[in-house]
């Protein structure tokens, strides 16, 4: 694998991670528990699309072949999508969504942060604009986890389910994949493994704040980033790509 | 002074164009006619997420997308500034939100059609958000204070809005030919229900007189909707669509567009819950309120604690 084909590889992944998440957060306008929180998960769905379209447009230029941001969205298929697992799981309920968001803005704000240093000026500047997303994003997903951990007993169990549940997908967050090997090599991307302890701190005090217990499970799913999804990353993209797939080459 | 002086002096406040405030005195009509019409509204604005927001998650491109959530994220906030209007009209949000899950209270009947193509996301915007500025564009001049300033905001995102979707019409009618074909089944859907958006004939508006003697309401149901037609109908014309009428015809002498009569038949029946959404969209508003409920709950128990916890630190 080339510098090149391993700089396309990890800036699609965190692009499709934002896309996917921003997705998601997408499903829930019009559905929220409240209006204020319904606005807030709009604007959080919209940073994050806002920074995939930075991602896109940037991973195009690198592979050169005359892309737009819509062709790598919208015409890609299930294999060649590389985010993280936990960001494709369903919303089910706000204590699901918020467990899920919690996860991936701690991570996704150290990302992020060692971005910052990248010897690759344009992923360095997307980061650098992307963190002050990200440090809203973490604090209202840090919020709720307080609030809905610390609140009632039904909220107090049912994010205590839900931050079980999906415990098994933040592991593959710090595994280096031979794209992460050849990415910390040029000096572009971060040891992921030296994520895990600032993420794993900052997210301990927060569930300890919230009366809860980081959970104990041990095995970790992984795959995303090597194309190998859960079945809910398809339907995603049924919806995602069907006017695109209906309609090859039409302008919208 | 008696009811009577009072009436007077709130008429000639409201002749003088002075605008009426919460804490002034208001007659109870008055006040009642203002919290049904501002929580329609509002309550047009929530339910209105519904059919747009069907169409996020397969917008047909990034740029599309982002736009639009944006879109129905302003409609979220415009649902907000006039809950917080009606607000300083003495009835909490809680309590509106109630009556439309309950049914009691009424929203645009608009939003009880259904959208089936990405063209109707754009005829939402051209003829649905259009039909919408021309009635709430007299409303920045309201006679209610709180009422006509929450306008001033929405009428300018509004307009933002009507000119987004008149531009995804345009992308399509000069797109490819099945393309074309999905606007102009769009614009036949949308054609009459934006019509009635205006609300029946004068002489069938139980409202009408009352409203605009208090300028609650500036413009007749009826001259609002022939504005509509005059001005819809060149852009129809330049986009290369056809308006659904046989007797829209542009009439010299008049100086305006001669056009036919919606079926108010239809019009009642939606009104009545019998529109093809009807049921859908309060059921989808009702499973996000109760489903909502632990939540809100939450929040209110853990802002409790907190408080308690500051106050016990204030107190050691």
């Amino acid at each position: 694998m080339s510098t090149k084909e391993a700089l396309f590889d990890y800036v699609i992944r965190q692009a499709d991670n934002c896309l996917i998440l921003g997705q998601r957060l997408g499903e829930w306008c019009g559905h929220g528990p409240v209006l204020e929180q319904d606005i807030a998960m709009t604007n959080i769905a919209l940073d994050l699309i806002g920074q995939s379209r930075s991602l896109y447009q940037y991973a195009a230029d690198v592979e050169g072949k005359g892309k737009t941001e819509d062709d790598l969205a919208y015409l890609r298929d299930v294999w060649q999508f590389k985010n993280l697992l936990l960001v494709e799981q369903p919303n089910q309920d706000f204590a699901y969504t918020i467990a899920r968001q919690f996860y991936f803005d701690n991570f996704n704000f150290l990302f992020y942060q060692a971005l910052t240093e990248s010897a690759d000026e344009q992923l360095k500047a997307i980061a650098q604009k992307s963190l002050k997303e990200v440090r809203y994003h973490v604090k209202w997903s840090s919020d709720w986890i307080l609030r809905l951990g610390d609140g009632t007993d039904e909220s107090h169990e049912r994010i205590n389910r839900a931050i079980t549940d999906l415990w098994s997908y933040t592991g593959e967050f710090f595994n280096n994949n031979e794209v992460d090997n050849a990415m910390i090599d040029a000096k572009i991307g971060t040891d992921l493994t030296g994520l895990k302890p600032k993420w794993e701190q900052k997210i301990g005090s927060i569930l300890e704040e919230a009366t809860l217990e980081v959970p104990a499970g041990e095995w970790m799913q992984s795959g995303g980033k090597e194309g190998k999804h859960s079945e809910h990353l398809g339907y995603i993209l049924a919806d995602l790509q069907f006017l695109q797939r209906a309609y090859p080459g039409a302008k919208w | 002074m008696n009811t009577t002086e009072l009436e007077r002096d709130f008429q000639n406040k409201i002749d003088n164009e002075i605008r009426i405030e919460p804490k002034d005195w208001m007659p109870d009509n008055y006040r009642q006619t203002l919290i049904r019409q501002i929580s329609q509204h509002a309550h047009s604005e929530i339910v209105g997420m519904l059919p747009e927001g069907n169409w996020i998650t397969r917008a047909p491109s990034l740029r599309r997308k982002v736009a639009l959530l944006a879109k129905v994220q302003d409609e979220a906030g415009h649902g907000l500034y006039l809950y917080s209007a009606t607000e300083t009209l003495g009835i909490e949000r809680d309590e509106t939100i109630e009556d439309l899950n309950s049914g009691k209270a009424k929203y645009s009947s608009i939003f009880n059609y259904p959208t089936l193509t990405w063209a109707d996301i754009g005829a939402i915007g051209w003829l649905v958000d259009g039909a919408a500025i021309m009635n709430q564009v007299p409303l920045c001049r309201c006679s209610y204070g709180p009422y006509a300033r929450a306008m001033v905001r929405v009428c300018k995102e509004e307009s933002f809005h009507q000119r987004q979707g008149y531009e995804i019409m345009l992308t399509l009618c000069r797109g490819s030919e099945a393309q074309k074909n999905m606007a102009q089944d769009a614009l036949n859907r949308w054609w009459w229900p934006a019509l009635m958006m205006f609300g029946p004939s004068d002489s069938d508006s139980p409202h009408t007189a009352q409203s605009m003697k208090w300028k609650i309401k500036r413009f007749t149901n009826d001259e609002l909707r022939q504005k509509f037609v005059d001005i819809t109908s060149p852009q129809a014309d330049f986009l290369g669509i056809s308006i659904p009428d046989d007797n829209l015809k542009w009439n010299e002498d008049e100086g305006h567009y001669d056009f036919g009569e919606p079926a108010w038949e239809e019009f009642y029946d939606v009104i009545r819950g019998n529109g093809p959404c009807n049921a859908e969209r309060l059921n989808a508003r009702k499973k996000a309120y109760n489903e909502g409920s632990w939540v809100r709950e939450a929040a209110l128990a853990y802002a409790k604690k907190k408080s308690n916890s500051e106050n016990l630190v204030q107190v050691a």
